[in-house]
């Protein structure tokens, strides 16, 4: 019986890695919850938008480097992040004056608002693989560990390490700022106010004088900020892969919805939950078992409950468990 | 003139009129109360006032000025408010934000009309940091109401306030209602319940299929023999 | 504007006949300028895909339902291919063929006893535990006996089997199966995303995708997984064998054909032949379908749904056949697909393929017209094929002044590859706009 190489062991591939995910799947989450909230839509295009705005932080932080400019332990990619942000808010205006407004114009039922996305997936699907093709990047430089697994194991004297990246405290520093950030803006702003009131009630919204199309562009700006991050996060602490946002929106809408749709606290919560679940289910937990029980007990197998390939099965059996017995979702979202 | 005027209103939904030539008319600081059966274009002829249905003929006018042409929210700056029947809160905002919210289109300081409100309604002081949503019934329409004098209008406009809440609290929202005409607020008011509301009315329309059917005080009306068998059941 | 449209829309037959013409020269296009065997393989991709969007044109077009699945319903049709028609491994099976059956009946029976036990037990927490120690249970049991199993089959001569095997059939059974599979699974994800908003529907069905997806590449017992099935039965001769035929010697002598072209012309359009009659029984049947009782109803349902609400009808039922038929059909397709391109090879599915470039087909084609369906099919397959090599020849003239090795002509012309994708997205995203009712609008 050994607890505290457990622990460790248990920290180190499961609970270290998932906090960094889910702050990446909470970040998502937020973008999805606050277009379904605003605008009434689930965004197919959203995982896109994310790998367009990480794209756009991977170019400037290759020119920067090209430049010698660095913030020395921290990445480079952190200082290119406001141009990805503003690259990605055109894009998005522009999206939503080309397309999205003459749906809302026309008053189109929800469902056409999602089929029309999944076309403007498509096009930034394309923009994004003609701009810089289907290749893998890796754009973090910068010290790569805060905690290194031999220091660790050298100071604490236990068999199991522990290593914390830069890049994964990076994203949960940069994740609790940005939702501290976002959360302030909703509920002490004048604008955030009248952004959740449009939210809440768009007919009293309109009866006092809040304008849509103003609320409309702010959180496509939110959204541009908040994909962007998510995207450069993910992208930083795996590497920046054009197809695997596909694949992200998947677990992306399922936090949205776990955490209730339309509901910015329910997203985080939702996101984190999410990567727990897909991280503790997919972990092969031979070694904590091996510390807890006596030597005897040592298991034959990898006593990993869910192979990793089938991580996106995580999120969706977590999504049709909602949809079966919560539809709401945990903290209320808007919809049946 | 009176001060607000809307004269001979025929309109509908598209397809076949609701009003036919319904004429409204309330004074400074009055109580106006439309009664009549349903489907006698009450909400209609009210939505009409405020702009939420294009007239074919008839006008209407605020103050002397000529409102026929403007958006609801535009005549919201004109003066006029407006509590919907149902769906007239921010549910998951605080009650406190729901009165900021309300006075949206103000520059100007707003914290004195939101103790104005708190004074007028003490419930609704009570509970100003719960979420709008978890209120009940009655305490809700006082957000709502609340809500809508946050403009400082000087036309308030409430759809069936009373649908759904106990007599209790009727009474109650009724009493508030004549707190609010009695600083100057002039009140335009559709009711189910015709005989509470047509007490508290300084003037009674009663409509029958969008047009006047009688128009009198409110206690005139309650005493006519016709009206009550027709309209009050006795 | 306003008299062009009525006029058209009143009459749309003659419309369809101009149109299928001018596809019919498009493909005879390639067949002078390319050649014949493109073109043929281009119809053939074309009616398959022509038949995937009668089935997602029966989702959208008559119920209004977003399927954003279509690439997991099309893999299990690829996979009722394998199951059916490839003959058994008989080492495979009695190495571990018993255990793994028994293994699934365990996790079907877990999940069929948690779902007939919830709704008996009363509503306390006692409720929640014993439904979790079910299900943790079954894992377990379920675990326990899939894991040997899956070893032991999976070593049995892994570079050829490694996997069951199939049962052997006909392959043209595999059709009707894969049709089975794809609707088994739509009913699940229906029966739990159905009677929720409708983009709930739209985000179990990209789940489900993902899932089948995933299990089609890592389940190497139950199709190789990556390693791929090849050597599929085939429902036509082979090329190989044709050309040592007397009869079709001759008939390539009498043509003046080379009889290995021919042979190959000749299978595709035996392809051609079968893929044509299923789509003509199928649109045959559909517009039956909906000119009876149900399909008036499944319109009105979709025409106004609270007001068919209202009068009592289930529209949730309604939507939930609905559903599994047009999956039905797909998988239908995607069974027909694996047989002709003779191979399974997971990796090809990709969403952006399968899924949304089907949808470009129905939305183009005039959602809520069969014909309209067929017509797109084969239409945006045609321009998916072409539009590469037409934009690497525009490239090409457009770059003609730049010398042959500049870095900007090679990144223009490996861009090219991508611009079908974002062509895709513009065709889908300007037609939605501006002619929403597609090319043959419903009547």
């Amino acid at each position: 019986m050994d607890i505290l190489n457990a622990l460790v062991a248990f920290t180190n591939f499961v609970v270290v890695p998932a906090t960094a995910y889910g702050s990446q799947l909470a970040l998502g989450a937020l973008g999805v919850t606050l277009i379904y909230g605003v605008l009434r839509f689930s965004n197919f295009a959203h995982g896109e938008t994310m790998s367009f705005g990480a794209m756009v932080v991977v170019l400037v932080t290759g020119l920067f480097q090209s430049w010698g400019l660095s913030l020395g332990a921290l990445p480079t990619a952190l200082l290119a992040l406001p141009f990805g942000i503003l690259a990605t808010a055109l894009l998005l205006l522009l999206t939503d004056r080309v397309v999205y407004k003459f749906y809302r114009k026309v008053k189109a039922v929800p469902v056409m608002f999602v089929i029309v996305s999944t076309g403007v997936m498509f096009v930034m699907n394309g923009l994004v693989r003609m701009v810089v093709g289907t290749d893998d990047r890796r754009f973090s430089d910068g010290a790569r560990f805060v905690i290194n697994a031999r220091e660790f194991k050298a100071w604490s004297g236990l068999n199991e390490g522990l290593a914390l990246k830069t890049t994964q405290v990076i994203t949960v520093v940069v994740a609790m700022i940005t939702v501290a950030a976002l959360f302030w803006f909703l509920n002490k702003t004048r604008t955030g106010k009248s952004m959740r009131a449009f939210s809440d009630n768009e007919d009293l919204a309109l009866l006092s004088g809040i304008n849509p199309e103003r609320v409309v562009m702010i959180t496509w700006l939110l959204v541009a900020a908040l994909a962007t991050i998510a995207g450069t996060l993910y992208g930083l602490d795996k590497s920046y892969k054009p197809f695997i946002f596909q694949q992200l929106l998947l677990p992306v809408f399922a936090a949205a919805i776990v955490g209730g749709i339309g509901n910015p606290l329910g997203a985080v919560a939702g996101g984190f939950v999410i990567a727990f679940s897909e991280v503790t289910l997919t972990y092969a937990f031979k070694k904590v078992v091996t510390y807890l029980g006596p030597d005897s007990w040592a298991p034959d197998g990898l006593v990993q409950l869910l192979s990793t390939d089938y991580k996106f099965a995580v999120s969706f059996a977590i999504l049709i468990i909602v949809l079966l017995f919560k539809p709401t979702g945990l903290f209320k979202g808007q919809s049946i | 003139m009176s001060f607000l005027h809307a004269s001979e209103m025929r309109g509908g939904y598209g397809g076949a009129d609701i009003l036919h030539g319904c004429t409204l008319t309330v004074q400074k600081g009055e109580i106006a109360v439309i009664v009549g059966p349903n489907g006698a274009g009450k909400s209609t002829a009210m939505k009409a006032v405020f702009g939420m249905l294009k007239l074919r003929e008839g006008a209407v006018y605020l103050d002397g000025e000529d409102i026929t042409g403007l958006s609801p929210q535009e005549r919201v700056y004109k003066g006029m408010g407006f509590v919907p029947q149902t769906h007239n809160i921010f549910p998951t905002m605080t009650v406190r934000e729901n009165l900021e919210m309300g006075a949206f289109i103000r520059k100007d300081e707003i914290e004195p009309t939101i103790e104005q409100v708190y004074e007028l309604f003490p419930a609704v002081y009570e509970k100003r940091n719960q979420n709008a949503g978890e209120l009940s019934g009655g305490q809700r329409q006082q957000v709502a109401v609340g809500r809508a004098l946050m403009t400082q209008p000087k036309l308030l406009m409430l759809d069936e306030p009373t649908a759904g809440v106990s007599p209790i609290v009727m009474d109650e929202l009724f009493d508030r209602i004549i707190e609010v005409a009695k600083t100057g607020i002039s009140i335009l008011m559709v009711e189910q319940n015709a005989r509470q509301a047509l007490e508290i009315a300084d003037k009674g329309y009663v409509l029958v299929q969008g047009a006047n059917a009688y128009t009198d005080t409110g206690a005139n009306l309650l005493a006519d023999p016709e009206v009550r068998r027709t309209f009050l059941g006795g | 504007m306003t008299q062009a449209q009525t006029q058209t829309s009143t009459t749309t037959l003659p419309r369809a006949p101009l149109y299928f013409a001018a596809m019919a020269v498009l493909i005879a296009a390639v067949g002078f300028l390319q050649s014949w065997n493109s073109a043929l393989s281009i119809l053939n991709m074309g009616l398959i895909s022509a038949i995937m969007a009668l089935g997602v044109n029966l989702q959208w077009g008559y119920a209004g339902l977003f399927n954003v699945g279509v690439m997991g319903f099309t893999a299990l049709g690829g996979l009722a291919v394998v199951l059916t028609s490839m003959p058994p491994v008989p080492a495979a099976w009695s190495a571990g063929g018993g255990r793994m059956i028994l293994a699934l009946l365990v996790g079907v029976g877990t999940i069929a006893l948690a779902v007939l036990t919830y709704p008996r037990l009363p509503k306390t927490r006692l409720r929640g535990v014993i439904l979790t120690v079910i299900l943790v249970g079954g894992f377990f049991a379920f675990r326990a006996l899939f894991d040997p199993a899956v070893e032991a089959i999976e070593a049995v001569d892994p570079a050829v089997s490694g996997y069951l095997g199939g049962m052997g059939l006909p392959v043209i059974f595999a059709w009707p199966v894969g049709a089975l599979l794809a609707a088994g699974a739509a009913w699940l994800v229906a029966k739990t995303a159905l009677g929720l908003r409708s983009d709930y529907l739209a985000i179990a069905t990209l789940g489900i995708a993902e899932i089948i997806l995933a299990v089609l590449k890592n389940e190497d017992w139950l199709s190789r997984g990556v390693k791929n099935v090849n050597g599929l039965p085939r429902p036509v001769p082979y090329e190989i064998n044709l050309q040592q035929n007397e009869w079709f010697l001759g008939l390539m002598a009498k043509l003046g054909m080379d009889p290995v072209t021919g042979s190959s012309i000749f299978v595709k359009l035996l392809y051609a032949g079968i893929f044509l009659a299923v789509i003509f029984v199928i649109v045959v049947a559909m517009e039956l379908a909906l000119k009876s009782p149900w399909g008036r109803m499944m319109r009105a349902i979709r025409d106004n749904e609270v007001a068919s609400e209202a009068m009592g009808k289930d529209v949730t039922g309604r939507h939930l056949q609905i559903f599994v038929l047009g999956a039905a059909i797909i998988g239908f397709a995607g069974a027909m697909m694996t047989t002709l391109d003779g191979q399974l090879t997971p990796t090809t599915y990709q969403p952006l393929r399968y899924t949304f470039l089907i949808w470009v087909m129905v939305i183009v084609g005039g959602s809520g017209n069969n014909w309209g369906a067929v017509l797109g099919g084969m239409l945006i397959w045609f321009l998916w094929v072409e539009v590469e090599p037409i934009g690497a020849w525009i490239v090409n003239v457009l770059t003609s002044g730049l010398e042959d090795g500049s870095a900007l002509k090679a990144g223009l012309i490996e861009r090219v590859a991508y611009m079908r994708y974002l062509t895709m997205g513009v065709i889908l995203l300007v037609v939605l706009r501006f002619s929403p009712r597609g090319l043959l609008p419903e009547k």
